[in-house]
């Protein structure tokens, strides 16, 4: 953490305004989370009611991992997700390094053609989208989901700022020992960029684990459909209104970003930082 | 020779991608605007402007356009004034500012759909929190969500509880690079708090509030998954969103023609934002 300025703090008075608007804004912020956490842990007649005494259980996320094949959508994200950031991390590595280092004609206007998906996101190409994936046979596998991901604009672009500011008497030292252009990527460039694939990483699995639109559309079924949208059906169409359950089965969709989320607090707020700053 | 060929191997793999799922579903977008929706039997012919003079009579498309600016209107301001706060206070040295960050970041690793569950929940009439806690004020029963006035402010309010807590943290990363020096310099000029915060700070900030406007910008028109589990663009289309509306003529009525021509729209609607971009923003930010 950077050093706080030790001027222009707030008068005791209003400091103390500012610090009881600041934990109200907090509990408001927490309170979804909070409500959500009570009702899943406490048997139905209590979900609206709240008494101190009254007893926890885990019986709701049992009822809920087996209502609907929970297991399966877990795995299905997983591999997505993995697979997801697996493509984007490889095709963004070598074209960023094409950018950052090789003087070419057509070098900007294949940038500015990359930029632009930053604007005209695959998540509104829906309809078009759908009817390449018919095309291609794929509709209705993880792949699907995945591939207009592949190749990330914003990857590339993170990839390659980081790349511009290693020193290129690194990379010349590095070729006149003989190394070729992928080796000297491999061995100079990577390394040095560790840090931005931390804070990419984290950025791209938590918005696939949380994208739904794109899912939505193209799986069809259990074997295909990530969490989101599992948890979209069950909650919709099986459980009626039986909130303990389905709070229960939300929270657990959430739990293993929620659960990184709080262990590595830090670096996600980092990441999220220096995703940030360009 | 080698040399020349080299980058375009490397871009080879990312730019066959862009292209098959970013450029060419754009362009193809507009074209298929212009075409009719194939049917069994009657394939897709050219019908020229058939889909856009239907849009000018949609009143469903009308509505669902003003509810996007509603929603942009009515997320954007507040979500980036709140940010700011969020950020200045978690960056002073009020009591508990690790826990407040927590508080203020949560919402946005969690799955707005999963959210949305929740939020739902705390909306329901009778037996949901809300309602609790009105009528612990002794205020009428009212549901939030299926009453056409109030169900887009319903759907604001988690918009805006999603995404400020993001935008807090691009303001967290500006601040922190701003030199306490500045601070103590107008302070020995005898600057009041205000003036400061007016004077130094806000401009200071202003480039990363363009970054963050351009981003919230998006995501009023991205940002569509709660209505899926809290309204389904209900009652009476009073919470259609855009990119709900073509999913919903997209995927459930099947009328694919009609649906490009509004992704046709939602794209002009982003090219102006990158328009915006382009204008006020890389005059600041340094591509090299």
């Amino acid at each position: 953490m950077t050093p706080i300025a030790t001027v222009f703090q707030p008068a005791p008075a209003s400091r103390v305004l500012e610090t009881a608007a600041a934990w109200l804004l907090g509990a408001l912020w927490i309170l979804p989370l909070a409500y959500a956490v009570w009702t899943a842990f406490h048997p139905a007649a209590f979900s609206t009611r709240f008494e101190l005494g009254a007893p926890l259980t885990l019986q709701n996320f049992v009822n809920a991992w087996h209502a609907a094949p929970f297991a399966r959508y877990f795995l299905n994200t997983t591999l997505l997700v993995a697979m997801v950031l697996a493509a984007q991390l490889v095709l963004g590595t070598l074209a960023a390094y094409a950018l950052a280092r090789f003087e070419f004609r057509g070098r900007d206007l294949a940038f500015g053609l990359i930029l632009l998906q930053l604007m005209v996101m695959p998540d509104v190409l829906i309809v078009e989208n759908y009817r390449t994936m018919n095309a291609l046979g794929l509709r209705d596998t993880i792949v699907a989901i995945g591939l207009p991901y592949f190749a990330s604009a914003f990857g590339i672009f993170l990839l390659r700022q980081t790349f511009k500011t290693v020193p290129k008497e690194l990379d010349d030292a590095a070729r006149v020992e003989g190394a070729s252009a992928l080796q000297v990527l491999l061995k100079v460039y990577v390394p040095l960029a560790k840090p931005v694939y931390l804070a990419y990483a984290l950025v791209s699995v938590s918005y696939h684990w949380n994208n739904f639109l794109w899912p939505l559309i193209v799986t069809n079924s259990v074997e295909t459909r990530p969490l989101t949208v599992g948890l979209q059906v069950f909650s919709s169409t099986d459980q009626g209104v039986d909130w303990s359950i389905i709070t229960a089965a939300t929270l657990m969709t959430s739990a293993p970003l929620l659960v990184g989320f709080l262990l590595f607090q830090r670096q996600f707020v980092q990441s999220f930082m220096r995703a940030g700053i360009r | 020779m080698r040399a020349r060929v080299t980058p375009w191997l490397l871009l080879l793999p990312a730019l066959t991608l862009l292209v098959a799922f970013t450029h060419w579903p754009a362009l193809a977008t507009i074209w298929d605007s212009f075409l009719s929706t194939p049917k069994k039997g009657r394939p897709a012919h050219f019908i020229g402007l058939d889909n856009y003079r239907g849009m000018v009579e949609d009143e469903v498309f009308w509505q669902a356009l003003t509810n996007n600016v509603i929603y942009a209107v009515g997320t954007i301001p507040l979500s980036i004034a709140l940010a700011i706060a969020m950020a200045l206070w978690v960056n002073s040295r009020l009591a508990g500012r690790g826990f407040l960050r927590l508080a203020y970041f949560t919402p946005t690793v969690l799955p707005m759909i999963a959210v949305a569950n929740i939020w739902l929940f705390f909306y329901t009439p009778q037996y949901g929190l809300l309602e609790q806690i009105t009528q612990a004020l002794g205020l009428p029963s009212h549901n939030w969500l299926g009453d056409k006035r109030t169900v887009l402010g319903a759907i604001i309010v988690v918009a805006v509880w999603k995404e400020a807590g993001f935008f807090m943290i691009f303001y967290l990363a500006a601040l922190q690079q701003i030199p306490p020096s500045l601070a103590e310099a107008a302070a020995l000029e005898g600057a009041s708090r205000a003036q400061y915060f007016r004077r130094v700070l806000f401009p200071l900030l202003m480039p990363t509030t363009l970054f963050v406007l351009v981003n919230a910008l998006i995501n009023s028109v991205r940002m569509v998954d709660h209505l899926f589990v809290m309204t389904r663009g209900g009652p009476d289309n009073a919470s259609a969103l855009l990119l709900y509306y073509i999913y919903q003529v997209g995927f459930s009525f099947w009328d694919t023609g009609y649906a490009a021509a509004l992704t046709v729209v939602v794209l002009a609607a982003l090219g102006a934002v990158a328009f915006f971009q382009i204008r006020f923003l890389d005059r600041r930010t340094h591509y090299q």
